[in-house]
């Protein structure tokens, strides 16, 4: 599961990784013609849009793959970078760049590439950018106040403006394709051109399909997150799933026995899990699921995941998740954590036991009674004294 | 020898989306180009008055978010692979050559003027909208992060509202 740093991919190889991706950015931004200021402006008098061909439809491909990636969860999106939003410094200071763009005719990305195969011009906009960076830095603090206005954290802007994913990724390739169509008019009309281009109306009415086709497929791409999530909330599905329960004397038993192979995953609350846990548990909650972190424990080998709550019904919740997620060897405890207590935890024999059985299980629930309390209290103590705590994977930091 | 003619524009937007996209997919991260600057802006700044660098508060928050040394730093590595790529692509297409390009309308001097003034405001607004066009903008498209695509329209916007004043340099 993505992103491959720093788990798969140290902090130093990632170094060179980036090297690579610069040598590709570089030599396709070079082919794409971005290397020349005159190709550049032409987006801002009509006669070459080049850029916005490149632009968007770079734009187009990287989010509908993010969004694939996301939903066939090969990506994790809450450890990938989301520019933060400061709604004012956004605003001007991409007014000012697009200002030092019609004035400089580059902008810091093309600039460097035009400056690489010898464009002076180029090499004039790369060292004042290095003064237009000083210059910020050294009056900072008079900016400092537009410069943290109203942040919005790192919000994705379909929930910003309310809509779902899809559609949002759909709109914008709807306004791209259409973007596509008229600049070409323009361009025509600007360079004094009839439009040769549409003479092979068939292949431009071909790939238009194709870009709305790859559109609707966004639709096809719900946020698994949401759509998962809402599956699980049905309680009819959940209880329809087939899922593999165990019971309070088994999971009492593996504890006892200190099975290896047993991996506890709590969905209580924070304070819950505190107040008291089982040994070797982890805390995670239905959100969490979709997460690196999470993707990491249930894929230990040979391990039985099985979650605990207090209510049976978010640990079946969270198996049917885990299921769906391609997990293997998840169970849920039978009654959950309640009736854990009561026939494990508090133990009280309810009378004399009328047959065999039900003598042996006494005598073993008698017995965890008394032992399981004295591991947990050890297990905690253990854990105070190491001061270990839960660490999470944390966002990549990631901008400019 | 003629140039090469420069590459079909959606199918170079295909490729760098792919690039950016499998940028994301690896590093959890996306391009950028202005921010090599600014760690080129820091590393300088502190090797001719380190006391500076001590007791200056951007220098400081910078040091704060990326400690170690300014350079050793993903865009930095980033920026010089666009060196290396863009040259090799020059190369083989023969793009490369020495030469001040201004349009036939315009003035070398006007052209040095337009560079020096526009890198400088670019560069500076790069700083406060957190990016420029790869970093803030197509970067931002590709995760669709509220502030990228607000500083995408900002930055195409703003250029198109100024471009008719300065016309003449171009056109």
């Amino acid at each position: 599961m993505g992103p491959l740093v720093p788990e798969v991919i140290g902090n130093e190889l990632n170094f060179i990784v980036a090297l690579f991706v610069g040598i590709a950015f570089g030599f396709i931004l070079e082919q794409a013609g971005f290397s020349t200021s005159k190709k550049l402006v032409g987006l801002f008098y009509g006669y070459d849009f080049t850029v916005l061909r490149v632009f968007f439809t770079a734009g187009l491909v990287a989010m509908i793959g993010v969004i694939a990636f996301d939903h066939w969860g090969l990506l994790d999106i809450s450890l990938v970078y989301i520019n933060p939003t400061f709604l004012w410094s956004a605003l001007v200071g991409g007014l000012i760049m697009g200002l030092g763009f019609v004035v400089g005719g580059f902008c810091p990305g093309t600039s460097v590439c035009a400056a690489a195969i010898g464009k002076i011009d180029a090499m004039i906009f790369v060292a004042a950018s290095f003064l237009g960076v000083f210059l910020f830095a050294e009056g900072y603090p008079l900016f400092e106040n537009l410069y943290k206005a109203a942040p919005w954290g790192n919000v994705r802007v379909f929930d910003s403006l309310g809509m779902s994913q899809s559609l949002f990724a759909f709109l914008l390739t709807v306004v791209a394709v259409g973007a596509f169509w008229a600049v070409t008019l323009i361009e025509n009309k600007v360079n004094g051109k009839s439009n040769p281009e549409f003479n092979s109306k068939p292949l431009y009415y071909g790939l238009t399909g194709l870009a709305l086709i790859i559109a609707l497929s966004a639709f096809a791409l719900p946020e698994r997150r949401q759509s998962l999530l809402s599956e699980v909330n049905d309680s009819r599905f959940v209880n329809g799933y087939a899922l593999e329960a165990m019971d309070c004397d088994e999971l009492a038993f593996d504890i006892m026995d200190k099975d290896k192979n047993l991996q506890i995953i709590d969905l209580r609350s924070q304070k819950d899990f505190n107040a008291l846990s089982l040994p070797n548990s982890t805390r995670i909650n239905l959100e969490n699921l979709f997460e690196k972190d999470a993707h990491k424990l249930l894929t230990i080998k040979h391990k039985k995941n099985v979650f605990i709550a207090d209510d049976e019904m978010l640990e079946k919740k969270a198996a049917v998740l885990a299921s769906e997620l391609g997990y293997s060897e998840i169970y849920y405890l039978k009654g959950g954590l309640k009736q854990f207590r009561n026939d494990i935890l508090n133990f009280q024999q309810p009378g004399t036991a009328s047959n065999q059985h039900e003598r042996d299980t006494y005598r073993f629930r008698t017995n965890a009674a008394q032992v399981l309390p004295m591991l947990i209290q050890e297990y905690k103590l253990k854990m105070t004294a190491s001061g270990s705590q839960q660490t999470k994977a944390k966002r990549v930091v990631g901008g400019c | 020898m003629n140039e090469t003619k420069y590459m079909n524009p959606y199918l170079a937007g295909f490729f760098l989306g792919l690039i950016l996209l499998v940028t994301i997919f690896i590093t959890g991260r996306g391009l950028g180009a202005s921010g090599a600057v600014k760690s080129g802006v820091v590393a300088a700044v502190q090797v001719v008055t380190p006391a500076h660098t001590a007791d200056t508060k951007f220098y400081k928050e910078y040091s704060e978010e990326h400690p170690g040394n300014p350079l050793k730093n993903w865009l930095v590595f980033e920026i010089i692979g666009v060196v290396i790529g863009a040259f090799i692509s020059g190369l083989i297409s023969n793009r490369l050559k020495l030469e001040l390009e201004h349009s036939p309308k315009s003035t070398t001097k006007i052209r040095i003027a337009g560079a020096l003034v526009g890198g400088a405001l670019f560069g500076f607004g790069a700083q406060l909208g957190r990016g420029c066009t790869s970093g803030a903008a197509l970067s931002g498209m590709a995760v669709l992060s509220t502030g990228g695509l607000i500083t995408m329209m900002a930055i195409f916007g703003g250029a198109y509202a100024f471009a008719y004043f300065f016309r003449k340099m171009w056109i």
